[in-house]
């Protein structure tokens, strides 16, 4: 089996893996990085979006062994000294999340999103978003986070 | 953070979040266990075909895998077949037959999940296709296929015939009067599709005898009930943990075969087996919702005074019937549909029948059917007006009901507890500025604009709070239910209760109830649920009952522990307990407040040294169990704004705007998240969803990339408001509101798409509105959607 090296949330792990093992199955069941779900088959849905090298990515439609090399940011990886996120901050602020299950993936997109544009729009967000389902906000909190957590970013990071 | 916490009621920022921010909740697949093994089903490929054999040799010798259980196996154990929440049962694992595409037919059981995939392609399954029912339409025809043959001497896919109201009244007003407008409508086959599949993960100890199910269930307690029923397993010895649910929607109320066949993995293996479904299977074969075929009709006056509405459904339940609702409603709560008006007279007659598909019906947000009686009323109410020509939203404030005339008591029978609905109906026409948008409209199509814009109305009454026990149960179990409260001695308090949040705040909102009524934070009160080794028995959450029922209990076992607290107070203040006066948190002497014991200072003293009056154990906390003397009526008044390209057939929510009133809002930002999210609810049944089938009993929506879920570009920015009407035998005033939204929404949306095609003379068209649908309305060929047929 190939062996990959591969960084998550700032820890490096050496692990063989089968060359069909999903990236989102290497996070939840080797590693027991569970705090990124999976909630489709055909990489509709986005909840399972992490950073790989600072890129937004659907961890389902990423095999493991593609992911050899690089660094890989998820949810649970945020929040430094207990210190959340802007984002993650911003998304409980605004009441952005119910069941939590789309959560860490949206975080996540938006993250990306405001690394392309420091300043979006609502309607930038929502495009932005169009990648990541939710079943219980009906988005407008989350679009209201976003545009908080953007603007908390410019202001708290280089 | 930044903002301050309400002592009780108010805005009031999730204690949830917390773990969900960062990837630390906890729900079903995230549970990992010693030794746990996977398991996947294989599935039908046939809508209805005859099994001749199943062959598992191959999947059994492939390196991995531990057992294959067929319905061979669980037929040896009684298991075949589990009883449904309708009394009929349902296939855990075919035997006989196959009845629809996707139904279970093996189980493998393996060390991880993709070798349990693998070994499903290994099984061989010898099926002899049959004729299948798909069409309800044609599902009672003499030369119908007979799908339930399983049921002893039955000889056609009838389930049941159900009516409610006054028929010969009903009959008697339709005949003399002065206008008569029939409407056939089709509220589609559509699914809840939480973002979480359903799962289960079963630990049976072979040692201690007792077998511990994680599953995101929506009903722990009646689950372990029902386990305890089918596998004979006492019931102290079933342990239901439902951790985090990413979602329910009415999808995870029932028990699926993958749980029983998780069971049985467990037992058979004597390792944990978890079982979570792919996306497609929860789409084929979980709890679909709607599939209700309506006839509607409506009597009135020239002068739009509506007299009487009757109503004739077809309801599609597939091949078992497994729909979620209390025994003595088969159409669940349906008959409510004389909805928000002053109406003399009403009757309904529901056929139930089964069809090639999966089992269900009452799921995503219904209320058990309302949502299918508010949208059949206020398309009526739209039909109506447009037949006479009226403004819809004059024609609905002309004929809703006033305010005095609560309690109000329907022609079906139902109690409403309060209601001010015009006030309501003219506060969201004020927000939208209806005259302007009304003046806009009638400039552009002056203009000949291309663009056509539509104003839809929905004017609905929920009935939520299942319910009194008197007529409400579910498989017997009556539905009340209860709490425990239990104070610390430090004053800090544990609240559990039977209800179980699938993302609704429950343990920031319960929290809330209980510090309203002791006067302590919400952050020093923990609520849990979920666990049944840990919580009192009830029935769950879903139909919008937790506020009304579960919130009841948690107001009442908190006053009963201030009752309580009030005894130890006047042993410690040496004062009758009559000469206590409460004010928030404090016991003190009446004439003289500095005299007087904190919660807190009560819960030390009940815990500890002080002498307790007679009677008084000791300890501060108690027990209750709420039985509702009738559900909670919730209303509200829906205007949406839509923008459609005749060319195209595309329509563009523009505006929303959603007047609710739930009584007393317990927190107002969480009622706000959930209005939300029923309103994107909304948009997506009227525009883009649909689970349609070919005439083969292929199921052509079994993925996200035919069933259309809106996105955060389909959604506009909600624009709410609220009114205030207490429910007056609720303890806090709360009525339901989850589904509200979702009930309310899907009507407001297609009458503002009906009302932009009004100049094509288009009376009515079915959902979902996807532009090939508007564009076919438009051109004179609407289509059967629900068919494909085209």
């Amino acid at each position: 089996m190939p062996r990959i090296t591969v960084t998550v949330d700032g820890v490096g792990y050496e692990e063989e893996v089968e060359p069909r093992l999903l990236l989102v199955h290497l996070l939840r069941d080797t590693l027991g990085k569970t705090g990124t779900p999976i909630g489709c088959d055909t990489t509709n849905c986005g909840a399972c979006t992490v950073l790989m090298d600072g890129k937004s990515v659907k961890s389902c439609s990423v095999l493991a062994v593609q992911a050899d090399g690089s660094e890989i940011t998820t949810v649970e990886g945020l929040s430094a000294n207990g210190v959340w996120h802007p984002m993650q901050r911003a998304f409980h602020e605004e009441h952005a999340l119910q069941c939590g299950f789309c959560t860490p993936g949206m975080i996540i997109a938006a993250i990306d999103l405001v690394r392309t544009d420091p300043d979006p729009d609502d309607a930038t967000i929502r495009e932005g978003l169009e990648g990541n389902l939710c079943r219980c906000t009906g988005y407008c909190n989350i679009v209201r986070a976003v545009r908080r957590g953007a603007q908390e970013m410019g202001v708290n990071t280089p | 953070m930044t903002t301050s916490t309400p002592m009780g009621f108010g805005r009031m920022h999730r204690k949830e979040d917390a773990r969900f921010i960062r990837g630390r909740g906890q729900y079903v697949d995230d549970v990992q266990l010693p030794g746990m093994l996977h398991g996947a089903i294989l599935r039908s490929p046939h809508a209805h075909a005859r099994i001749l054999s199943v062959d598992t040799s191959a999947a059994e010798a492939l390196p991995g895998v531990k057992a294959v259980i067929t319905g061979e196996t669980l037929a040896g154990l009684g298991l075949a077949w589990m009883p449904t929440l309708s009394k009929d049962v349902q296939a855990v694992l075919a035997t006989d037959k196959v009845r629809f595409q996707g139904q279970e037919v093996a189980f493998v059981v393996a060390e991880d999940r993709y070798i349990a995939r693998d070994a499903l392609e290994l099984i061989e399954v010898d099926y002899e296709p049959l004729p299948s029912v798909i069409d309800a339409r044609t599902a009672l025809a003499e030369a119908a296929p007979v799908i339930r043959d399983d049921l002893d001497g039955k000889k056609d896919n009838h389930i049941f015939d159900w009516e409610a109201g006054d028929r010969a009244h009903t009959e008697a007003i339709f005949e003399r009067a002065e206008v008569r407008v029939s409407q056939d409508m089709l509220y589609p086959r559509v699914h809840p599709a939480p973002l979480e599949t359903c799962g289960a993960l079963a630990d049976f100890d072979k040692v201690t005898g007792k077998l511990t199910v994680w599953c995101p269930t929506q009903a722990p307690h009646a689950h372990r009930t029902l386990y305890a029923m089918v596998a004979g397993l006492p019931e102290h010895k079933i342990r239901v943990i439902s951790p985090d649910i990413g979602g329910g929607f009415g999808g995870k109320v029932g028990i699926y075969p993958g749980y029983v066949c998780a069971i049985v993995g467990s037992i058979v293996t004597g390792k944990p087996v978890k079982w979570m479904e792919d996306r497609s299977e929860n789409l084929m074969s979980t709890a679909f919702a709607r599939d209700y075929h309506m006839t509607g009709e409506i009597a009135a006056t020239q002068d739009g005074r509506v007299q009487a509405i009757r109503v004739k459904v077809l309801a599609d339940h597939g091949a078992f019937n497994g729909t979620a609702q209390p025994t003595k409603f088969p159409a669940g709560f349906f008959h409510v549909f004389s909805g928000s008006y002053d109406i003399e007279t009403a009757h309904c007659e529901v056929t139930g029948v089964y069809s090639n598909k999966a089992p269900g019906g009452v799921a995503y947000a219904c209320s058990f059917r309302i949502t299918e009686a508010v949208y059949l009323v206020e398309r009526l109410m739209d039909v109506l007006a447009y037949e006479l020509g009226m403004d819809p939203a004059e024609l609905r404030m002309k004929n809703l009901l006033r305010a005095d005339q609560f309690p109000y008591t329907s022609p079906t029978g139902w109690e409403y507890d309060s209601g001010d609905y015009p006030r309501t109906l003219a506060l969201a026409m004020e927000m939208a500025g209806y005259d302007k948008l009304r003046a806009e409209q009638a400039e552009r199509r002056a203009n000949g604009d291309r663009r056509l814009m539509g104003i839809g109305l929905s004017f609905f009454t929920e009935a939520v709070g299942a319910g009194p026990r008197k007529h409400m149960d579910i498989l017997g179990l009556g539905m009340a239910d209860g709490a425990e409260l239990r104070v610390h001695p430090t004053g800090k308090a544990v609240l559990r209760v039977s209800c179980q949040s699938q993302g609704q705040g429950h343990e920031t909102t319960f929290a809330q109830i209980v510090a309203e009524e002791l006067g302590i934070s919400p952050d020093d009160v923990d609520v849990v649920h979920g666990d049944t080794d840990q919580t009192p028995f009830g029935l769950g959450t879903y139909g919008s009952r937790s506020t009304p029922v579960s919130g009841a209990a948690a107001a009442m076992v908190t006053r009963k522990v201030r009752d309580r607290a009030k005894l130890v107070a006047s042993a410690m203040l040496e004062v009758a307990p009559d000469d206590l006066e409460w004010t928030k948190g404090r016991w003190s002497v009446k004439g003289d407040p500095k005299h007087g014991a904190t919660i807190q200072e009560i819960a030390l003293a009940s815990h500890g040294a002080v002498e307790l009056p007679e009677g008084v154990e000791g300890h501060l906390d108690a027990t209750c169990v709420y039985n509702p003397p009738n559900l909670t009526y919730p209303f509200g008044a829906y205007i949406c704004v839509v923008d459609v390209d005749p060319d195209t057939g595309q329509v563009d929510v523009r505006r929303f705007i959603a007047v609710d009133d739930c009584g007393v809002r317990i927190n107002p930002m969480i009622v706000e998240g959930q209005i939300h999210g029923g309103l994107a609810d909304g948009i997506g049944m009227a525009l883009m969803q649909l689970m349609a089938f070919d005439e083969d009993g292929n199921h052509l929506g079994a993925s996200f990339m035919d069933y259309l879920l809106p996105t955060a570009v389909e959604c506009p920015s909600w624009e709410l408001g609220e009114t205030v009407t207490p429910s007056p035998h609720h303890p806090i005033g709360a009525k339901g509101v989850g589904e509200s939204a979702t009930v309310g929404s899907p009507a407001a949306v297609v009458n503002a798409v009906l009302d932009a095609l009004k100049p094509y003379g288009i009376r009515h068209a079915d959902m979902p509105l996807t532009p090939s649908n508007v564009w076919r309305a438009i051109q004179g060929r609407p289509i059967r959607t629900d068919l494909a047929i085209t």
